[in-house]
């Protein structure tokens, strides 16, 4: 018998086209998608090297990251992200790449389209320019981002330079309480493992609590992979994975479809196969989670005290002391309570229908508190369609929140959609980095639910005592 | 990109730890589409002030820090994001080499095709270089990538890990892009073995 393999290692040895002596192996890529910020430079260097894409079969794009989120056909005012987005029209026509544009009722975020179409499948290798890539894992891809000059080399050649990481199994046994969410147990593995914890190690979830999440919850959970420092994260595909992608699109048919869910089938971890490291977590012990400071990894219980610095190891100290300086929260206080200006429900971690469908259900009937700006942008216009179909936009609406079109909008702050110097927001995104919602604004990472409740009380809020009310 | 041997140069530090690619090149300067020009705005949010005026308190701002081409930084450096305007706008100030405990995955990758040199030491090295350059402001390193010493004041010589492929590539200033393009015949014949996915120009 073979010797057992991990998922990571299944999908990793089907994809190796060859490995010279100690180089990198080259990596054959199944599908590479594209947006309009981290691509323009690798198109110029193909042009510059007389090359084509190779494979636009397996190639798709969107526009993101830069465009509006106002209503569509609006002018895009913004002159430099204009010509961002007229110079993607221009590329991926010159290369023969399928571009979901501007008008186009499939254009989203790059994260939220793969899935939607169906184009993410088990046991694909997905690359991306972008680091939440790792999205895709939740189907059991191996899924990672890349810089400019590795989309230049898949485009080239549909394969990639790479050394094999190592593979961390994250364990979360047990069962969700109400009110928390995939979002929180993500915030804390991150929280207990940290943000380098995963460099060089690929994330495999397993557990009791992991399996009984649904498509879009796991994809929350891979989406923050990369925030713990895994440039992947995986979770072995299972009848919930499979019900998800039938009917998709780009899903196999017919007999096609009962042979690819044969070999998905295939695609688990050996009972047996070692993983390099190990991180367990009791998801009956988790609370809604929030962060406090400047970075993933300074999350807590929703309930619980910001750290002091001298609470925590002398080389975080500095960061810690600079991180709360620029929140402007003390350590020994908790969060709770503390007013907010902005709620914002979106990006490719908390951004899809059933996001949008929790967030709603918990809205409904309330209002929106004065001092707090609800910012809604479903995460492709797909999520928005069948939103409005289901009468969520009006729910949203009635409650003082605004609907936009779909973005990545105030997760990376390109298009306007920012926060003001020194305004404090609960964000459902995955990056609470300074500045990174527009520079002086101080972000709060939570699950949507978490930022309904706060956004309905003006303040930091857990969710828990609405659920019981 | 152009080739990395030896380097002499003055030093500038900054301690916080896991400085992520927002704070290298904050989003907002994405949309541009070219590599170039990006250094002006390298750490804009902390380099600059509310009225886009200098920000003196800011190490990089400081008239003895003028000049650096090595940059000394906390652990976990280049976390976050994976664009790749991060080591371009590095490099576009004028930084050759940065010094840290651990880089973040991507960034390391997407500096060692640019001929940005990660140098990665053990922590007593790296406080040790974090007080020499905390008292002396023009503080100068040595880095010499065909042996992988990094040579400090005392005379020490640290040795640095680095992968013999990338390092090739870095003495060479080899575009990887070249290996993968002699391996084409190979790449077509495993296409032939392996079968098609998806096909993102039609629906299945």
């Amino acid at each position: 018998m073979s010797k057992p393999r991990t998922l990571f290692e299944k999908i990793w040895d089907k994809h190796v086209v060859m490995q010279e002596g100690n180089n990198p192996a080259i990596l054959y890529i199944d599908l590479h998608l594209v947006h309009e910020v981290t691509s323009p430079q690798a198109f110029q260097g193909l042009r510059d090297k007389g090359l084509k894409i190779r494979r636009p079969d397996k190639t798709i794009a969107t526009m993101d990251h830069s465009i509006p989120t106002t209503p569509i056909g609006a002018p895009i005012t913004d002159k430099i992200a204009a010509a961002q987005i007229r110079q993607m029209e221009k590329n991926c026509q010159e290369f023969g790449v399928r571009l979901f544009d501007m008008d186009s009722e499939n254009r989203g975020i790059v994260h939220v389209i793969g899935p939607e179409h169906g184009l993410t499948q088990p046991g694909m290798t997905i690359v991306c320019g972008d680091s939440h890539t790792s999205t895709h894992g939740a189907f059991g891809a191996l899924a990672f981002g890349i810089g400019t000059s590795e989309v230049e080399h898949v485009m080239a050649t549909q394969t990639l330079l790479q050394r094999k990481p190592k593979t961390m199994e994250i364990r979360v046994n047990g069962k969700l309480k109400p009110g928390v969410t995939s979002k929180d147990i993500i915030l804390a593995v991150i929280a207990k493992n940290g943000v380098a914890g995963g460099t060089g190690y690929v994330f495999e979830y397993t557990g009791e609590a992991i399996r009984s999440l649904s498509m879009e919850e796991r994809m929350t959970i891979c989406n923050m992979s990369i925030e713990g420092g895994a440039r992947a994260g995986l979770i072995a595909p299972d009848e919930t994975t499979f019900d998800y992608i039938k009917g998709k699109p780009h899903a196999p048919k017919g007999e096609d479809w009962d042979n690819a869910v044969e070999y998905w089938r295939s695609l688990t971890t050996d009972e047996g196969a070692e993983y390099d490291a190990l991180v367990e977590l009791d998801a009956n012990e988790l609370t809604p989670m929030i962060t406090y400071g400047t970075h993933p990894g300074m999350g807590m219980p929703i309930a619980a005290t910001v750290p002091t610095p001298d609470e925590v190891p002398v080389g975080e100290r500095f960061t810690l002391e600079k991180a709360l300086t620029y929140m402007d929260v003390e350590g020994g206080q908790p969060l709770l309570g503390k007013e907010i200006d902005v709620v914002f429900l979106g990006s490719c971690t908390n951004s899809r229908i059933t996001d949008l469908r929790a967030a709603a259900k918990l809205i409904e009937g309330h209002k929106v508190a004065d001092n707090v700006r609800f910012m809604v942008v479903p995460g492709s216009q797909k999520v928005k369609k069948q939103a409005e179909k289901e009468g969520l936009d009006k729910i949203f609406m009635d409650a003082g929140a605004d609907w936009r079109t779909a973005g990545c909008s105030m997760c990376i702050a390109m298009n306007g959609d920012q926060l003001a110097p020194g305004e404090y927001a609960i964000s459902t995104s995955n990056r609470n980095f300074e500045g990174r919602q527009g520079k002086g604004g101080r972000t709060f990472l939570a699950s949507p639910l978490t930022a309904v409740a706060s956004a309905i009380n003006g303040k930091v809020s857990d969710v828990r005592s609405m659920l019981s009310e | 990109m152009e080739a990395f041997k030896t380097l002499d140069a003055k030093v500038v530090a900054i301690e916080t730890t896991d400085i992520d690619t927002d704070q290298i090149i904050p989003a907002i300067f994405l949309k541009t589409t070219s590599k170039i020009g990006l250094g002006k705005n390298l750490f804009s949010h902390w380099r600059y002030n509310e009225n886009g005026s200098p920000n003196e308190d800011f190490i990089i701002n400081k008239p003895e820090s003028q000049g650096a081409q090595i940059l000394l930084a906390g652990d976990n450096f280049g976390c976050g994001s994976s664009r790749e305007h991060a080591p371009w706008a590095l490099m576009d100030y004028g930084f050759k080499a940065i010094v840290s405990t651990s880089f973040a995955d991507i960034f390391r990758n997407n500096s060692l095709k640019n001929g940005l040199l990660p140098v990665i030491v053990d922590e007593e090295t790296h406080s040790q270089l974090m007080s020499l350059a905390m008292e002396d402001p023009n503080l100068s390193l040595s880095i010499d990538l065909e042996s992988q010493k990094l040579n400090l004041p005392d005379g020490r010589a640290v040795e640095f890990p680095i992968d013999e492929f990338s390092k090739t590539c870095m003495l060479e200033g080899l575009d990887q892009l070249g290996y993968l393009q002699k391996q084409l015949d190979t790449i077509i014949a495993f296409e032939a073995e392996y079968g098609d996915r998806v096909n993102t120009k039609t629906p299945a």
